[in-house]
């Protein structure tokens, strides 16, 4: 954060937005112009060597690229957009970085305030619209207001937990006069960003971890955001605690490491699903019980002892019962709590796990990896570009099937590595999301994932990669089918397969129409040419794989079921 | 689990909007209001909000805590009946007319310690205050006399605790060199 300038310089309200966030440190933000921002994007005009603006496709796509580049950052992602379907096309996007907690602030143009509340053209109450998916929101009507309310904007993005700010700055407030000073905002007294640890909170929970026989570790998105990576580490080392991922989780630990035991989830491993309900003790680490790793609650971790470590509040017994809650934040909280635990080992323990992997991988992996049909399965692709790029490039996903089969055989190596969207499940999420991750990690490669329908629901930012040269390499996994649904289809409602077929273009033709060279591959012995000429690609590649038609997701929780009735096939 | 009557304070910033935040934490639930008031508190620009609902303590804590996550709340605590000493207003509109036909109304006046705010030569204006039951059983009876509008606030309540926790919420604040001023 730059030192705040002490001499007021009048300026624009326009001119104060931009200067604000040049105090804030943002050197890029997505966006779109319109009517009612444009005094904004006047401004954005003088200083385009100081702040890199990515003109998208689509305002949802300019949110979505926000959380890739805040995922693989930390950093806020920020966004540029104008009043009504300007402001309404973000709230698909805004509501993801909502339950996703992904520090995102996003900046709408409004009617002059004198038209506020008169249908004016363009004018909808983007305010009252986003107040249940924002974290916070608030209209701006005076120049003099915008200093105060960006620097408030960005303390409450990236504090805590984070999550996505909206600010809604009429046209008249663009264009007014101000002193303009800029003071970060260090905390505000209704908000508390972060609870204290507090001693006797680790000290219960050393206890129940000192007494534990079967311990499981649940690390969630938490850690990272926390970047107690290395603290998670000491602490699993030195009780020997198996530790399991969930969806957002994953990269918190390397893939590899010995006490990683996989991921939980309705699609997750097999030991880490079944083996939660023998297990005396759970440590669940910055993560909230989605329903889609308890499955039925009621049959959830049924022996065991919950130890909840969060940093909000609201978490604590919101889902699952904490016998021992540990609030505040992990970086500090995990030391803590390492120095108050005994060494431990718990070898006998994490081969229980073992047995689990070696049943999954005889029932299940061996098929999936290495199938017997000519028909290519997503699993082997995922896995091949994977090793492509030596198990260390960031995994960008799409939402659904291959979704959840990039989230299993890819594997990493370092944090922050996949950008998914969890929470929402958003389709359309993956294709922004990767320019995003791309312009924020250009050092690393950037592997989206993509299925043929959700690929369609934003293909629009194909433009945005070929305008801004953005070099994502898309893996687009094409069975002609809304994969996940149907799936659903095939195994809940009798293969009544309702609206989920597609038929699609020629999607070589498109990315050729948007100068993104695109291979296709419909047959296994062509994969790993075709992955080698991706990987050697200097610019943005669509790698179209034609899988299996009617290909199912497994391991399984269904709907309703207990985690302990996972089904491997 | 048996749903009882809990009653939820909260502290908030006076900004436009903050009432939206905190009933879209019921409405998003299908947690019904059952009352609702909101003044300003003893603290200037902190505002109070008291919101009756019918819940469990644990579904009720979970709300308090959905509140607070409101960046512009400062605290939400919830009590139950027992926990605090509450009010309501209640006003009874009746034709003056009515009180001239024996002295009826009157006694009903001095049996429920209600009292006549104004009386002109169309109507008069009772005031009583108290819990529901009692506003409700004062209507009932001034009903067969013609009650032409009635009306019942919502629920003021202060807490059996020994000093408002909000203070030492503040207090702590302070302590901790952080901003206690409204920004």
């Amino acid at each position: 954060m730059k030192e705040s300038k002490k001499q007021p310089v009048m300026m624009t309200g326009s001119q104060a937005v931009m200067e604000s966030l040049l105090n804030e440190g943002v050197d890029l933000m997505f966006g779109y112009p319109g009517g009612a921002i444009m005094p904004v994007y006047d401004a954005l005009y003088s200083i385009q060597d100081k702040l890199h603006h990515v003109l998208v496709r689509h305002e949802q796509g300019a949110v979505h690229a926000a959380q890739g580049y805040a995922r693989v950052t930390g950093k806020v992602g920020v966004c540029l957009v104008t009043s009504g379907p300007g402001a309404t096309n973000t709230v698909t996007g805004i509501a993801d970085a909502d339950i996703d907690s992904t520090p995102v602030v996003v900046i709408s143009g409004q009617v002059g305030s004198s038209l506020l509340g008169s249908d004016a053209f363009q004018e909808t109450d983007i305010v009252g619209i986003t107040q249940p998916v924002t974290k916070w929101n608030y209209q701006i009507t005076r120049a003099e207001e915008i200093p105060r309310a960006i620097a408030r904007a960005f303390y409450i993005a990236k504090s805590g937990r984070p999550g996505p700010v909206l600010l809604d700055i009429t046209k008249d407030a663009q264009f007014g006069m101000l002193e303009y000073t800029y003071e970060p905002v260090t905390s505000i007294r209704s908000y508390t960003p972060c609870p204290p640890v507090e001693p006797a909170q680790i000290e219960e929970a050393s206890k129940l971890i000192n007494l534990a026989k079967k311990p499981m570790a649940l690390v969630g998105q938490g850690v990272l955001i926390a970047g107690a990576e290395k603290e998670l580490l000491e602490f699993l080392e030195k009780t020997d605690i198996p530790a399991a991922q969930t969806l957002l989780g994953q990269s918190a630990l390397p893939s590899d490491h010995r006490l990683s035991i996989g991921r939980l989830g309705m699609h997750g491993n097999y030991g880490p699903n079944i083996k939660t309900n023998d297990c005396d003790l759970i440590i669940a680490l910055g993560m909230r019980f989605d329903d889609r790793v308890t499955a039925d609650t009621k049959n959830y971790a049924i022996k065991a002892k919950i130890i909840h470590m969060d940093i909000d509040p609201a978490e604590i017994n919101k889902i699952i019962h904490a016998d021992a809650p540990v609030l505040g934040n992990l970086k500090d909280s995990l030391p803590m709590l390492t120095a108050r635990v005994n060494k431990n080992d718990h070898s006998e323990w994490l081969e229980e796990f073992r047995a689990c992997d070696r049943i999954e991988n005889e029932r299940l992996i061996k098929r999936e990896l290495f199938p017997e049909k000519p028909e290519l399965k997503v699993a082997e692709v995922v896995r091949r570009v994977s090793e492509a790029y030596n198990d260390d490039a960031i995994m960008v996903t799409d939402v659904g099937q291959h979704q959840m089969t990039a989230w299993r055989y890819f594997r990493f190596k370092r944090s922050r590595s996949v950008v998914t969207s969890g929470g929402l499940g958003t389709m359309g999420f993956g294709l922004p999301a990767s320019i995003g991750a791309k312009l924020g990690k250009p050092d690393r490669p950037v592997c989206l994932f993509v299925g043929d329908g959700g690929f369609q629901m934003t293909i629009q930012e194909l433009g945005t990669i070929n305008q801004s040269k953005v070099p994502v390499k898309i893996i687009l996994i094409n069975n002609n089918f809304l994969g996940m649904v149907r799936q659903w289809q095939e195994l809940f409602f009798d293969y009544r397969y309702a609206s989920t077929e597609l038929i699609n273009p020629d999607f070589q033709t498109i990315a050729r129409g948007y100068n993104i060279p695109a291979i296709k591959v419909t047959e296994r012995k062509n994969l790993d040419k075709a992955i080698e000429k991706m990987v050697n690609s200097e610019g943005p590649f669509l790698l179209e794989v034609a899988v299996e038609k009617e290909g199912n997701v497994f391991p399984m929780v269904p709907a309703g079921a207990s985690v302990a009735d996972i089904r491997l096939e | 689990m048996i749903k009882q009557e809990f009653t939820i304070t909260i502290f908030s910033e006076n900004r436009i909007g903050i009432l939206n935040q905190i009933v879209s934490v019921f409405t998003r639930r299908h947690i019904n209001i059952e009352s609702l008031t909101s003044s300003e508190s003893a603290i200037e620009g902190i505002h109070k909000l008291t919101i009756v609902v019918f819940s469990n303590r644990e579904e009720v804590e979970i709300l308090a805590r959905q509140i607070e996550k409101s960046i512009d709340v400062l605290k939400a605590y919830s009590f139950s009946h027992d926990e605090i000493v509450y009010q309501e207003i209640a006003l009874y509109k009746v034709p003056t007319a009515k009180l001239f036909k024996g002295n009826e109304i009157e006694k009903l006046v001095r049996r429920y310690g209600a009292r006549i705010l104004e009386m002109t030569a169309d109507y008069t204006i009772i005031e009583k205050t108290g819990h529901k039951g009692e506003t409700q059983e004062l209507f009932d009876k001034l009903d067969p006399y013609g009650v032409t509008q009635f009306t019942r606030s919502g629920r003021v309540a202060i807490n059996k605790m020994k000093k408002e926790p909000l203070i030492d919420y503040l207090k702590n604040l302070a302590k901790n060199g952080l901003n206690t001023n409204i920004q």
